[in-house]
């Protein structure tokens, strides 16, 4: 239970919670509980060798997994939140964002770019965990809406990667419907066959896992990814019992039916490249 | 029935009690008709300055009141030829969200609500109105059934939100509302929806898509119920005052923030003190709607409805 109560802190809203990989020689799996040296684990993918755990990896090691080298182009990272609520808690809503981007380096959670998979250009879209929980406010919604839109234009797959608590409640209402202006924009994909991936990581939960990023017309799960809609303490108290081991995991979603399948981090590159072929020629044969 | 009161109707129940000792006194006829007519006056008196100034938590408790008309009184009052449509076709029929067909004056339409039970016993068979996938999915059969045969859609929404169970979760609840949201945005009839009490969050948004949304003066509706956000944020349960005025969840909030169309009045105290008043209200708003939305082309409408959502949402740069 002690392990899935940690897990359980790392989707609350704000984020800061979540355990990361400490900086040294030896660091221990969150998997296994094995401790591990470091360099084998960078090398491996950022997987533990021992037992497949899939460790957090940052935004520009998954764009250098993913895409062929140097084609990765970023576009619309100018975008900023506005504070629409002039929301505060314990803290300003404007102070937490401020906080973020001097942790993370950028002004919201959606890194989106151009890239080319395999040979094939694709629009991609990353979002990151380390900012407030990938928490998805007007940026991340005005951001998916202009990838799908641009991979509209483009007529190239859309290959989007979750990683959230969910909406962002400081921006209330106006974070809510960032899940009607995503699915609404994958609508346009989907009426005009143009292909959209959507890749769940560990975890992504709340208004991001019910919208866009269920919506791939392929989903794929990382190996051990939480993936839900309410989070695992809501449910337990709602229900008053304690979840089953593997509640919510990716196996777990695979085996209900909810993702296409699960791809080890080592693979993804090759099967996201497998399937923008077949989407590619499909698009060829219908005369686009 | 007896009125039921909430906290901040306090002095109004005061007073109404004395008005009711007064006429249970058994005096004669007349006896008391100054002293009747002083408290009335001052009930009436108390009805507008308390109303008119509610808090968003006031507000809240309001869209909540277990006296505030549901889904089905509306279906009641102003859909002829009701018939009610059960069931997903795949696992089983959600009482949390009711579909059917109906009229609405001379329109046949397809009606799509969240209900949350009118007595106890209903309120535990509807889960309090929380949804589960299969409900959702329902509601998505029925809009489909609507497209096919070219009726409009209209949906109440009142919930707490969707359900936060294990079945739920097994049988896809993200996905169920994902599709919910997607499929709203492309259907090609008109669909008017209308918050008539609680849009608790996604599972309020599941039938909440639509060319035009309408809302209730004392309904709310927001991404976190304030007991959810006061606990997360507030990490203390009864901040939930603080959090509704944070979150901007009033009618008057979202017209603001450009989330609503229009805001349809109450009668003083909230819809359930003239059911009948309120009723009109909004059948009358639906048939407006309608007709300006039939005027328009299939294509007109579904790019409307793209830039309606696609406008929202505030940011810089
Ligand atoms: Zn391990």
């Amino acid at each position: 239970m002690s392990w899935f109560r940690q897990k359980l802190r790392k989707i609350t809203a704000s984020g800061e919670d979540r355990t990361e990989i400490p900086e040294g020689f030896w660091l221990k799996c969150n998997g296994c509980k094995e401790i591990i040296y470091r360099k084998e684990v960078d090398a491996n993918s950022k997987i533990c060798p021992k037992c497949n755990y899939h460790f957090p990896i940052s935004v520009d090691e998954r764009v250098g997994l993913i895409c062929d080298p140097h084609t990765f182009k970023a576009w619309g990272g100018e975008l900023k939140s506005k504070d629409p609520l002039v929301f505060k808690d314990s803290v300003r809503y404007r102070d937490r964002v401020k906080k973020a981007q001097k942790k993370t380096g950028r002004n919201d959670v959606m890194v989106c770019g151009d890239a080319a998979i395999c040979g094939r250009p694709v629009v991609l879209g990353i979002m990151d965990f380390e900012f407030m929980g990938g928490s998805m406010g007007s940026v991340v919604g005005e951001l998916v809406t202009r990838a799908a839109e641009r991979a509209l234009k483009k007529r190239v797959p859309l290959i989007l990667f979750s990683a959230s608590g969910g909406a962002r409640m400081q921006e209330g209402i106006l974070s809510l419907m960032q899940m009607a202006k995503t699915s609404v924009a994958i609508a346009r994909l989907r009426e005009n066959g143009v292909p959209y991936i959507s890749v769940l990581t560990d975890p992504t939960f709340g208004g991001v896992a019910a919208s866009f990023s269920m919506l791939g017309d392929v989903n794929i799960a990382e190996p051990g990814a939480l993936i839900g809609f309410a989070g695992p303490r809501v449910i337990e108290q709602t229900i008053k019992q304690s979840l089953p081991e593997g509640f919510q995991r990716s196996e777990f979603l695979l085996e209900h039916g909810m993702v296409d399948m699960i791809v080890d981090r080592k693979t993804l590159r090759d099967t996201l490249g497998r399937l923008v072929a077949f989407f590619g020629s499909t698009a060829v044969a219908a005369g686009h | 029935m007896v009125r039921q009161y909430l906290d901040f109707e306090k002095p109004i129940a005061d007073i109404h009690e004395q008005i009711e000792s007064l006429r249970a006194s058994g005096a004669a006829p007349g006896t008391h008709d100054k002293e009747l007519e002083r408290l009335t006056k001052k009930a009436h008196s108390l009805e507008v300055d308390i109303y008119g100034k509610l808090s968003p938590w006031q507000q809240t408790q309001l869209a909540r009141h277990p006296e505030r008309p549901s889904m089905l009184d509306y279906v009641e009052k102003f859909v002829e030829g009701f018939l009610e449509l059960h069931g997903d076709r795949a696992y089983r029929d959600d009482p949390a969200i009711v579909g059917g067909i109906g009229r609405i004056g001379t329109r046949e339409v397809v009606i799509i609500g969240n209900q949350k039970g009118r007595t106890l016993k209903t309120r535990v068979i509807r889960n309090f109105g929380m949804a589960n996938p299969e409900g959702y999915r329902k509601a998505l059969r029925l809009m489909h059934m609507a497209e096919r045969f070219k009726k409009p859609v209209v949906c109440f929404v009142d919930t707490p939100g969707a359900y936060p169970g294990m079945g739920a979760e097994e049988r896809g609840q993200s996905e169920a509302i994902a599709r919910n949201l997607m499929e709203m945005g492309r259907l090609k009839v008109p669909i008017v929806v209308v918050i008539i009490g609680e849009g608790g969050s996604g599972g309020a948004l599941a039938v909440g898509v639509g060319d035009r949304i309408l809302m209730l003066e004392n309904s709310v509706y927001s991404v976190i119920s304030p007991e959810g956000c006061a606990a997360i944020l507030w990490k203390d349960g009864t901040k939930t005052a603080t959090a509704a005025e944070a979150l901007k969840v009033t009618a008057k909030d979202l017209l603001a923030l450009k989330v609503i169309d229009e805001i349809l009045p109450e009668p003083l105290g909230g819809g359930h003190h003239d059911v009948t008043q309120m009723s009109t209200t909004i059948r009358t708003a639906i048939v407006r709607h309608l007709d300006q939305l039939e005027k328009m082309s299939e294509k007109e409408r579904t790019e409307a409805r793209y830039q309606k959502f696609r406008a929202m949402g505030v940011y810089e740069g």
